[in-house]
């Protein structure tokens, strides 16, 4: 057998990139999908990484509420409490963002400090 | 989440071990629990009975769960199993297409091949290649429930006995390149060499979904596309 190679972490590699982010002395936070209805396109556990300045890595939707969730990944930063936060028809006004796809979620936000 | 915590985690997930991480929704409080569902960090954290016992279904389903307890807390578990596999027999054209697309897709891959001329670095890179006989790759490689087999060399003598050990394991895909009359042909060694009709219509030939593919890539898409239909439907052939 040849030495096997190890690859890098396949995948997303959320958390891998969460540490190495942390290690350059990046601010960062995690959102987390914890629940969803309907028709919605990213399962429970699905995770979005933010840095200080906005930046991304992974995805908690199709892309229609992540603006909203790193505004929140900001201010869990600046120090505010981990928060539950639901998107969906129903409270489309409360969160001025909606699901195309008609379907909600549940996403935890959280510093990682 | 606490930086101990991650460290942990990526630790874990590094050395392939499963673990799950339990978050208290109401104040972001986590454990971090190993396969059995005890504490690993904070070692000292007691763990109810319930949240292990979710723990654990999170992991066999392998998908993340929000839970209830008792005292009305809500708490999601997050599982983390160690990647699915791949064991590609067959450092071959097609090969060059699906390994970078299994591993986007979240595959851990491995390609065996005792033809050094075809098993290189430099055409596979950053892969890891084993060039035993493959009878012997499959066995140092185990494959288990969460493994797929797929035979891309067209040539028996490495092809069957891949498939032989293949069949001998959980593997959720197993599949083999080659045409219709190929496969019967493959079909009949492989029942002289002991299989039942059930354990061959484990085998997805010809391999990958019929979309006209015609190009290495094309057929590394299909390829591609019927094992993530197996993985998510349970399909059969």
């Amino acid at each position: 057998m040849t030495t096997p190679t190890d690859a890098a972490p396949a995948g997303d590699a959320i958390p891998e990139t969460a540490a190495a982010w942390r290690r350059e002395g990046r601010r960062i936070a995690l959102a987390t999908v914890v629940s969803t209805w309907g028709s919605s396109p990213r399962p429970a556990g699905s995770q979005l990484l933010v840095d200080g300045d906005g930046a991304m890595v992974g995805s908690v939707s199709g892309g229609c509420i992540e603006g909203a969730v790193v505004q929140e990944a900001l201010a869990v930063m600046d120090g505010a409490a981990p928060r539950l936060l639901s998107f969906g028809v129903s409270n489309e006004e409360a969160w001025a963002v909606g699901l195309a796809c008609g379907g909600k979620v549940e996403v935890f936000v959280e510093a990682v400090e | 989440m606490k930086a101990t915590l991650l460290d942990a985690l990526v630790a874990a997930r590094t050395e392939k071990r499963a673990v799950v991480v339990a978050t208290d929704l109401a104040d972001g409080d986590q454990i971090l629990l190993d396969g059995d569902g005890a504490a690993l960090v904070p070692g000292d954290a007691t763990v109810p009975p319930a949240i292990a016992q979710a723990g654990r279904e999170a992991l066999a389903c392998d998908r993340g769960a929000a839970l209830e307890t008792p005292d009305g807390r809500r708490v999601f578990l997050a599982p983390h199993n160690p990647p699915l596999r791949l064991i590609v027999v067959g450092a071959v054209h097609i090969s060059q297409a699906l390994v970078p697309m299994a591993a986007l897709a979240g595959y851990d891959v491995s390609v065996v091949d005792p033809r050094r001329a075809f098993a290189s670095d430099a055409r596979f890179p950053a892969t890891r290649i084993l060039t035993d006989w493959p009878d012997e790759g499959l066995d140092a490689l185990a494959p288990d429930a969460r493994t797929a087999v797929v035979t891309l060399t067209h040539d028996p003598k490495l092809d069957d006995p891949a498939l032989d050990r293949a069949l001998a394991s959980p593997a959720f895909y197993i599949a083999a390149l080659g045409s219709r009359k190929t496969h019967a042909a493959r079909r009949a060694r492989l029942a002289r060499l002991g299989h039942g009709e059930t354990a061959l219509d484990r085998i997805h030939g010809p391999a990958g979904l019929a979309l006209g593919a015609v190009s290495p890539a094309e057929i590394a898409v299909s390829v591609m596309a019927e094992m993530t239909q197996v993985l998510r439907q349970g399909t059969v052939a």
